[in-house]
């Protein structure tokens, strides 16, 4: 994750902080970014998985475990330490074979229910640009990100820290493009504000239905206010065999705290600190089981 | 590649057979999805597995695998049959008018051509030829008429080869087959041009080379070859194998294709005779140059040992009367007639077929030297015994440096010649090539010194011209492969073209009378005088055809589509403005064009723009093939089914077959499945298993087998199963997929099991090694090994 | 209802984090944030090929230091050259992972030797392997030399040794073994150009 003070007048304008006001507005401006993933481009190469992986400098899990076996796929799914991967999954549609390969991380929602969800004020922030990121050091580790993700984004390490992909914050603010749209061998993966993403979107769209697509769509989910990561689905219509939810939205129980359940909020406070304190003294972090998925 | 990387993007149609290019060449691959995004290009992957190419193709057909000649001969059969060809191009470009003398004969009954001799396995290919007048051309017919001009010849060869003939064969339904040769006939229009992408798919064959002929004929008829977004492009495998080809790295050549004499070329003047063609057409036939190519390699091998007086040292060369080539070195290894070893960066153990061969013929080796990054299989072959104490082979294991620690250039599949720097030092005592090749040859050379031995003059008179002989640099080297004048060098009008020292400008200066030295003749031009071009950067591409003339330099003369004179129509106009490429300019008397012109600038449109064959004219009928003028559909050596066209001759017939006691081959009632070994793209060979990042994504060795077969078999996804063939068995993950369908073969369901062949003994992840499975057999052309098409069973070890 | 760990989470999330909000009242107001500077900002970079297959793309190699003379530089990163038109910046899974490579733990670092009938790999120096290798290429070409064929003609070739010269090495190295090979006499030469 990036290291990220939020001091000072030099660097990206705020959007959104976790569990505190929202800042001021007036100040920074920046367009909001975005990464098309041009679905029917994509070979499943795994180039922008490997680069993900080197240029956060990654030791992404090596599955040699007898009874694990997820064929094309590298793994399971995220972790800590793979902030994306390819989904692969063989679906018989009525024109034929999909080979449905996706390309799944963190989507950067215009609406982050991880932010919203986040208790620690500053652990989770968003960017002017759309961006949304960890700050570890002002993260206490409760894991309510992944409960307020409507997409199962979060991975937490042995300290209990959410770890997930960070848009390449650290390329885009120096003036170089995320990591995995650089490498993306067969250009299907796009960068660039958000506007032009969805013309080009559009677009490539037009170009799919004269293919006899005639499903095809873009998915950008309204449920979460649009997305940093928008897709070109070429079976629009089904975007569940992409592995990608029809609606993403975020859970109504996170947006509840902040009405009136805030009332009785301190007096749970102490009592959850209390408790969350004595499992760590007696029994260390709490880990969250793995959710094992075995895909083609 | 006849046309490069780039020039996909031009293409119509993009045919991928062959190859697996988004899995094996994804950023070559990005030209073709351009071709589609930009122009509406389509997309047709024919192949025996739903690949990654085939997740993105716009067609699909699963083909069985050996069964590609089939498919071919149907389509030249439908361009032929509907008229769909480019009837002016044929006339004009290909051998079509010409007449064969009336010794060819090929027997639909046999399979066999005239001149076979089944005790030798060989032809007599002397009877294939054409007939010639008195003046020694080739007697034509520009009607296309006589029965016996190539053009006739060739619709009676593949009239057999009907959409019914091609179902039953390659599992094709009729319909599907026609909708894609419709849709590649279609290519034969003037403003439309189709690329066609293949690799080993095609060339892992016993009639491999046959394959990709068939695609030249096919490419020749619909005048896709020399125009831009057309061409046969072999995508190639490793990073410099252009390179180590050219060079040769194969012992079948010397560097450029120059040919090693033959024991019967006892002086220099047979020799040269031999291999300079006489042009049989109008045609600048650029073989002709031979000569100066050859001694200007003997010059600057011997130096000055190099004399007209001793024919340049000629005899100083090995004169060979067989290649021994890797069929024929792991043969006699096996069979205990190797002594030594030499091998850098390679692990044949690992990347040829029948291990178990492999593996006893090394042991039977008095001494071996691996240079590599890495522990390889091949360097620790006697751990894997059960008694190393056995095996008494001496073992040299060289930590090498790899491409970021040293400077050089690579050829890349388009013909690019591209320069790399220094980034980094190796680690610990590894050492790069240039080291341990002045280190070694010095030892070796002050050995002969000391001692005398075996005709110790080509070593001790091997030019080594190094300011530090035991580190000589990349450039020092390139300059004795560019050429460099002996003498003052002048033109036909007396005027110095070279001065005496100085590198040459091209291969057009070299000389056959010792007065320049050129060590690799086909790359002469790339570093000129003026300065090393491989090195150059220059991103400008004028015409947006994707031509980076000032990009690397590409052989031959910078050319980067070969054959482009064939982008104009015979008089010299293009073919069309879409296609415009390379012209005659009347007013000139000139061609010019967006490249530089692949003939003469000044050779009227007559000649043939296939300027390196003696007729000048690209061949739909190869005389010079060992296995036939025509491309005959074979079964491989190991098939399910008979072969429906001739049952008597069902495989290749001049196929060499090995008979040790280990070059077993299978039967379909033992092994009923066939078998196919490909890649993934998340690995290279057996290289990135050492690696952490790429064996993370594709961690484990699997095996692809149709959901179908896994369900009869018990088998699903996850499960331990075993590859079995009659040379050994193989182990991995089974995935059962829906990318590989049961196929109907002439009412027969046959199976297609998929090897990918990353994994191995040695490595951060291990797996068994695929070519413990595949069978000791060989294209008779090429000496490719056939890992595409075998026979297989497969059984459930452990769930 | 049945409480899977997700929901479980979920819940407990309504409640400390609507516990702590309140209860802290903490309330900051920032209006940036400043990210870490990029890794390779002053790395120096230089341009090679990527050695897997034959497309060639161009690369970038950064390398972390400045030049100094007490510093090994160290590969930190490895990414595609925009510049080469050939790939104009992308890779495949294999070139992104090329610091792996570079890097990897596991390569060769000692001349390894296995003396005949040896168990194990022993360790030995460059100067000794070489001049081991030497002595016994020529020893063999020697006992193995064909100056002349069953038919008398000369031929000058020795057969029982094989100069196999992969294909990831660079043109000049190629053309320095091709040509040691054919001075030796050697005529079973290969390269990985099928395989």
């Amino acid at each position: 994750m990036a290291t990220v003070t939020t001091e000072g007048t030099v660097g990206l304008g705020l959007r959104r902080v976790s569990a505190s006001k929202a800042p001021d507005q007036n100040i920074k401006k920046s367009d909001q970014l975005a990464i098309l993933v041009d679905i029917s481009s994509c070979i499943g190469c795994k180039a922008c998985e490997a680069a993900c992986a080197q240029w956060h400098d990654l030791k992404p899990p090596l599955h040699t475990e007898e009874k694990l076996f997820t064929g094309y796929q590298s793994g399971p799914g995220l972790a800590p330490n793979l902030f994306m991967y390819m989904r692969f999954q063989e679906v018989e549609m009525d024109k034929g074979l999909v080979w449905a390969i996706t390309k799944y991380q963190c989507m950067h929602c215009a609406d982050p229910g991880c932010l919203k969800a986040c208790p620690s004020p500053g652990a989770i922030i968003q960017y002017t640009n759309g961006i949304v990121d960890f700050d570890h050091s002002k993260c206490i580790g409760c894991k309510f990100c992944l409960s307020g993700c409507p997409f199962d984004v979060p991975r937490y390490d042995a300290n209990n820290k959410p770890w997930k992909c960070n848009f390449c914050v650290d390329r885009v603010s120096n003036g170089l493009e995320p990591m995995c749209v650089k490498t993306c061998p067969t250009n299907a993966l796009h960068f660039g504000t958000k506007e032009e993403m969805l013309i080009r979107a559009n677009k490539l769209l037009e170009g799919l239905k004269k293919r006899g697509f005639d499903k095809a769509a873009v998915y950008d989910p309204p449920g979460v206010g649009g997305t940093g990561y928008i897709y070109l689905l070429p079976h629009g219509d089904k975007p569940e065999i992409y592995g990608l939810p029809k609606e993403a939205s975020i859970s109504p129980l996170v947006s509840l705290w902040k009405g009136p359940v805030k009332l009785i909020g301190s007096i749970v406070l102490w009592g959850t600190l209390l408790g969350a304190f004595l499992q760590l003294i007696l029994f260390g972090p709490i880990k969250v089981g793995k959710k094992e998925k075995k895909e083609g | 590649m006849t046309n490069g990387w780039n020039d996909i993007k031009n293409a119509d149609l993009v045919l991928v057979m062959g190859g697996n290019p988004a899995e094996n060449h994804p950023c070559g691959f990005k030209w073709a999805i351009k071709a589609r995004q930009e122009r509406g290009a389509k997309i047709i992957c024919v192949d025996p597995r739903f690949n990654r190419t085939a997740a993105v193709s716009d067609i699909f057909l699963q083909i069985r695998p050996g069964s590609d000649l089939a498919f071919m001969g149907g389509l030249i059969n439908y361009v032929i049959q509907n008229k769909k060809y480019n009837e002016e191009y044929i006339k004009h470009f290909t051998n079509a008018p010409y007449i064969v003398k009336d010794t060819y004969s090929f027997d639909p009954a046999t399979g066999l051509f005239s001149g076979y001799d089944p005790e030798k396995r060989k032809y007599d290919q002397s009877l294939w030829g054409y007939e010639l007048d008195e003046k020694g051309m080739a007697k034509k017919d520009m009607t296309l008429t006589h029965p016996r001009c190539v053009f006739q010849l060739m619709k009676e060869f593949y009239s057999r080869y009907t959409p019914e003939v091609v179902e039953k064969l390659t599992g094709i339904p009729k319909e599907k087959f026609l909708e894609v040769a419709k849709l590649i006939a279609e290519t034969g229009a003037p403003d439309k041009s189709m690329t066609h992408l293949y690799a080993l798919g095609w060339t892992h064959h016993s009639f491999g080379v046959q394959l990709i002929g068939s695609m030249a004929i096919l490419q020749l008829l619909l005048g896709n070859i020399g125009v831009p977004g057309g061409g046969v492009n072999a995508l190639r495998g490793h990073s410099n194998v252009q390179g180590m080809t050219d060079l040769a790295g194969e012992g079948r050549f010397l560097p450029g294709y120059l040919k090693p004499p033959k024991a019967s070329e006892q002086t220099l003047k047979d020799h040269i005779d031999a291999n300079t063609p006489k042009a049989v057409d109008l045609s600048m036939n650029y073989w002709s140059n031979y000569g100066k190519f050859y001694v200007s390699l003997l010059k600057a091998w011997f130096g000055n040992a190099a004399t007209p007086e001793n024919e340049f040292a000629y005899h100083y060369l090995p004169k060979i009367d067989k290649v021994i080539a890797m069929d024929e070195i792991l043969d006699r290894m096996y069979r205990g007639k190797m002594e030594g070893m030499v091998s850098i960066g390679m692990n044949i153990l690992a990347s040829n077929p029948n291990v178990k061969k492999i593996s006893e013929g090394l042991a039977k080796l008095k001494w071996l030297v691996v240079m590599d990054p890495f522990e390889t299989e091949m360097a620790n072959f006697w751990k894997y015994v059960q008694d190393p104490s056995k095996v008494q082979t001496e073992v040299f294991l060289l930590p090498s440096a790899i491409f970021a620690e040293k400077e050089g250039s690579y050829t890349n599949s388009g013909r690019v010649i591209k320069w790399k720097y220094k980034a980094a030092e190796p680690p610990g005592d590894a050492k790069d090539e240039f080291w341990v090749a002045g280190q070694l040859w010095n030892r070796i050379k002050s050995l002969y010194q000391k001692e005398g031995g075996k005709f110790p003059d080509p070593i001790l008179n091997l030019t080594w011209n190094f300011k530090n002989p035991y580190y000589p640099t990349a450039e020092e080297v390139l300059h004795e492969m560019n050429g460099y004048a002996l003498a003052d060098i002048t033109d036909e009008k007396g005027n110095v073209v070279v001065k005496k020292g100085e590198r040459v400008p091209g291969f057009a200066v070299l000389k056959d009378d010792g007065t320049t030295a050129c060590g690799m003749w086909l790359y002469s031009g790339v570093f000129p005088q003026s300065g090393n071009r491989a090195k150059s950067t220059d991103l400008s591409d004028p015409s947006g055809l994707g031509v980076y003339a000032g990009y690397g330099y590409s052989w031959p003369a910078n050319r980067r589509i070969l054959y482009n004179r064939a982008s104009a129509d015979p008089s010299g106009k293009p073919w069309s403005p879409k296609k415009k490429y390379i012209w005659w300019n009347e007013a000139e008397g000139k061609w010019v064009g967006h490249d530089v012109p692949d003939i003469k600038p000044d050779l009227t449109p007559d000649y043939g723009p296939f300027i390196m064959l003696p007729e000048g004219r690209g061949r739909l009928f190869a005389a010079q093939l060992v296995d036939g003028p025509f491309p005959e559909h074979y079964e491989p050596f190991e098939s399910p089914v008979e072969n429906i066209l001739h049952p008597k001759t069902p495989h290749n017939p001049v196929v060499k077959v090995y008979k040790s006691d280990l070059d077993l081959l299978g039967t379909p009632d033992k092994f009923p499945y066939v078998a196919t070994t490909y890649r993934v793209v998340e690995h290279f060979h057996y290289w990135t298993k050492h690696i952490y990042g790429t064996s993370a994504l594709v961690p484990k060795m699997f095996i692809e087998l149709p959901e179908e077969l896994a369900k009869e078999l018990g088998i699903k996804a996850g499960d331990i199963v075993r590859v079995s063939t009659a040379r050994g068995s193989a182990e991995g993950y089974a995935l059962p997929t829906k990318r590989i369908k049961p196929l109907v073969i002439n009412g027969k369901k046959v199976y297609t099991v998929g090897i990918p062949i990353h994994w191995g003994n040695e490595g951060v992840v291990k797996g068994a090694l695929a070519n413990m499975i595949t069978p000791f057999v060989w294209d008779p052309n090429s000496q490719t090994p056939e890992f595409k098409g075998f026979l297989c069973k497969v059984e459930k070890v452990k769930a | 209802m049945e409480l899977t760990r997700r929901s479980f989470l979920k819940i407990g999330g309504i409640s400390a984090g609507s516990a702590l909000i309140a209860g802290l009242g903490f309330d900051p107001k920032p209006a940036m944030a400043r990210v870490q500077g990029l890794k390779i900002s002053n790395a120096k970079a230089v341009k090679s090929i990527c050695p897997y297959c034959s497309v060639s793309c161009g690369v970038i190699i950064y390398t972390l230091t400045d030049g100094a003379m007490n510093v090994k530089p160290r590969v930190v990163h490895v990414e595609g050259n925009p510049d080469d038109p050939v790939n104009r910046g992308t890779l495949c899974p294999k070139g992104a992972t090329l610091k792996d490579f570079i890097n990897a733990p596991n390569r060769l670092k000692k001349p390894l030797y296995r003396p005949a009938g040896a168990k194990e790999w022993k360790e030995i120096s460059w100067e000794e392997a070489l001049d081991r290798i030497a002595k016994l290429i020529k020893d063999t070409r020697d006992k193995t030399f064909i100056e002349r064929d069953e038919k008398g003609q000369l031929v000058n070739r020795c057969e029982s040794i094989a100069w196999v010269v992969g294909s990831t090495i660079g043109n000049e190295e190629g053309y320095l073994w091709v040509k040691m090979g054919v001075a030796l006499g050697l005529v079973a030469r290969e390269t990985q150009a099928r395989i």
